[in-house]
């Protein structure tokens, strides 16, 4: 199985430059998550790979191939849509067969490799249905069959359960990664929902304004992240960020309560008295009983999930979003105090929003 | 008193119902009538509503004296213009659609060309085949009238075709398929309601041409629509002849738009939301 390599690739819609001199390599069976917000060019970059989009520069190549030029028959890649892509006037076998037929594969063989994709994804019921009658999760499984079935080089992802209702999506999720575990091919799939990115991935590309923003493995991104961007994106709840002023070992919030910092970990932060945005993710407060070192706050809101409790409450304009104990809700008062976790917070630079290391 | 007020609707719907039916239906009839009356039956007044008798002798004139291959010229010149000009229209159309070929305004400048009154072109073009030596042939016809129904079928494809998911035609390309397999395997099964109705339509006012094939057409290729006017003498009219040669134009079309009923239905309501 080849390694998939794009170099410095850009992509212009008459004036709008969409993908801005990307460079990516995929190492021969990695799952890998192109994640951003819509209009990130993550689709497009797909498209590109798939050859459905002409690349207005760079080169992408498959082994030892270059497929940049290549109509999207010659590629040697299999994809699944959006919207399923099934065609309506045949049956499920004859979808998932689609492909086969198209390379002229013997009828023997078809029915083997559709079976197997069939009861891979446990839809052998329903070969002999046609599309309508199935639920959008079926279809679904259909449409990945149809891609799955065929010895592509490189299997492509366009928010295959964007369509499907979240619970499905939960199940779905699970499958496709289980499924990944059990070809072992090459995965590139795009979403807009960091959930799935994070819990998909190998490896998260994530893209901003047609540029890599930031890319490695999810935890590294979610725990490192390199700027304001990066850190807001993923995570949900997403990070709280507030402005806070750091002098020597001391952190003052925007209500003037302190914190006790350890620099140690936080050699980036400047000596003396700095301005910085803080980054605090909701998990990163904790409930404490301590009367010093720990942060007082009134809760306003609290959304109980049943597992944990979310509580909103404010520093002089800052909203925040702390997870707490699920039955936080049932005590007497609002007034909690909290315990952070701040050598897992991050510091961002209040100009240009890059996370201080 | 409610259900009095639902029978009277009912029945006034059905009477208006079968009032629009009698219309249509009735000339049909009263062809088929003549075409197998005597000729006293024909002349005869207060008209003979049922005739008594069934005489099949103006059929038997019409095949006896090779009138009624001129409904076999129809046919040809009809169904090999339909088979032309949806294979042309159907490749303009998608290229317009899906290549964005002329820009955004070259489907209407092509069906501005079937707005053109026939009777404007149809000297030039007389003149134009009389230099080309195709007065009164097949292929004269067949040329004019694939040239006729292109812009349609262009215009009517154009609609059915962009109502396709792109994502289907991507997912073909990319499973394996040329561009020209798409369009057979994935396009053409998608349309085929509005494909039928089209080439229903396309074939009809190739069938029911009169003006083209009076002026091109002398002895060799006159189509049904023609000889059954050369029936009308200052003489005397052959309305039996007439009778029979109509029943013989129309039995084609009442087997086509019979076998095609349910697509031309779809068709048009498909068309119809999109053009």
């Amino acid at each position: 199985m080849p390694e998939l390599k794009l170099e410095s690739i850009n992509k212009f819609y008459s004036a709008v430059h969409a993908v801005k001199d990307v460079s990516l390599d995929v190492p021969a069976g990695e799952f890998v998550v192109l994640v951003g917000p819509s209009g990130c060019g993550k689709s497009t970059l797909l498209r590109a790979i798939a050859g459905l989009e002409d690349i207005s520069d760079g080169e992408i190549t498959l082994g030892d191939r270059s497929i940049s030029r290549l109509a999207p028959r010659d590629r040697n890649i299999a994809m699944v849509f959006q919207s399923y892509a099934l065609y309506p006037f045949l049956n499920v076998f004859e979808n998932i067969a689609f492909g086969l037929r198209a390379r002229k594969m013997s009828q023997p063989d078809i029915d083997k490799q559709v079976k197997w994709a069939a009861e891979l994804l446990d839809i052998n019921d329903y070969l002999e249905r046609f599309p309508r009658e199935l639920s959008g999760g079926q279809r679904q499984r259909v449409a990945i069959g149809r891609a799955i079935v065929r010895d592509a080089d490189l299997y492509l992802f366009d928010e295959p359960l964007s369509n499907l209702d979240a619970k499905l999506r939960d199940g779905m999720r699970e499958e496709i990664k289980r499924l990944h575990g059990q070809l072992g091919k090459t995965f590139i799939y795009v979403t807009h929902d960091q959930i799935e990115a994070m819990t998909l991935a190998e490896r998260i590309i994530l893209l901003r304004d047609g540029m890599i923003e930031q890319a490695g493995p999810p935890l590294d991104l979610f725990e490192r992240p390199k700027n304001t961007y990066v850190a807001g994106f993923l995570g949900s709840p997403p990070m709280n960020f507030i402005d806070v002023t750091v002098r020597d070992e001391t952190l003052i919030l925007p209500d003037n309560q302190t914190l006790k910092i350890n620099r140690n970990g936080k050699s980036g932060l400047a000596a003396g008295e700095q301005k910085y945005v803080w980054g605090v993710r909701p998990e990163h407060f904790s409930q404490s009983s301590k009367k010093t070192g720990s942060l007082r706050a009134s809760l306003e809101v609290i959304q109980p999930t049943g597992s944990r409790s979310y509580g909103t409450f404010y520093l002089e304009g800052n909203h925040v979003l702390a997870e707490l104990e699920a039955h936080i809700g049932e005590q007497n008062t609002r007034e909690v105090t909290l315990e952070v976790a701040i050598e897992r917070t991050v510091f961002f630079d209040k100009s240009t929003g890059e996370a201080i290391t | 008193m409610i259900r009095w007020d639902r029978g009277w609707r009912l029945g006034i719907r059905v009477a208006c119902a079968a009032i629009v039916a009698l219309l249509f239906v009735f000339p049909i009839y009263w062809l088929a009538a003549i075409s197998i009356k005597t000729p006293e039956e024909i002349y005869a007044f207060p008209p003979v509503w049922i005739p008594s008798e069934i005489h099949f002798s103006s059929y038997v004139t019409l095949f006896r004296d090779g009138d009624a291959w001129s409904v076999w010229n129809s046919l040809i010149t009809a169904g090999v213009s339909t088979v032309l000009a949806m294979v042309i229209g159907t490749i303009a159309a998608y290229s317009i659609v899906r290549f964005r070929t002329g820009g955004d305004h070259l489907a209407i400048w092509i069906i501005s060309q079937r707005m053109i009154p026939p009777i404007c072109v149809a000297f030039p073009i007389f003149l134009l085949y009389v230099s080309w030596q195709l007065v009164d042939t097949y292929l004269g016809l067949i040329l004019l009238y694939t040239a006729f129904n292109v812009p349609y079928v262009t215009w009517m494809m154009r609609g059915y075709i962009q109502e396709i998911p792109l994502e289907l035609e991507q997912s073909a390309l990319v499973d394996g398929l040329t561009r020209w397999a798409v369009l057979r395997r994935v396009v053409m099964p998608m349309a085929r309601a509005g494909l039928f109705a089209t080439a229903v339509f396309t074939f009809i006012f190739a069938w029911n041409d009169f003006l083209f094939a009076l002026i091109l057409t002398k002895s060799e290729v006159v189509t049904y629509t023609v000889k059954v006017t050369g029936y009308f003498g200052s003489q005397s009219t052959f309305w039996s002849k007439i009778g029979a040669m109509s029943m013989l134009g129309v039995l084609p079309m009442i087997i086509v738009v019979g076998t095609m009923q349910r697509f031309i239905v779809r068709g048009m309501s498909m068309g119809a939301v999109k053009g």
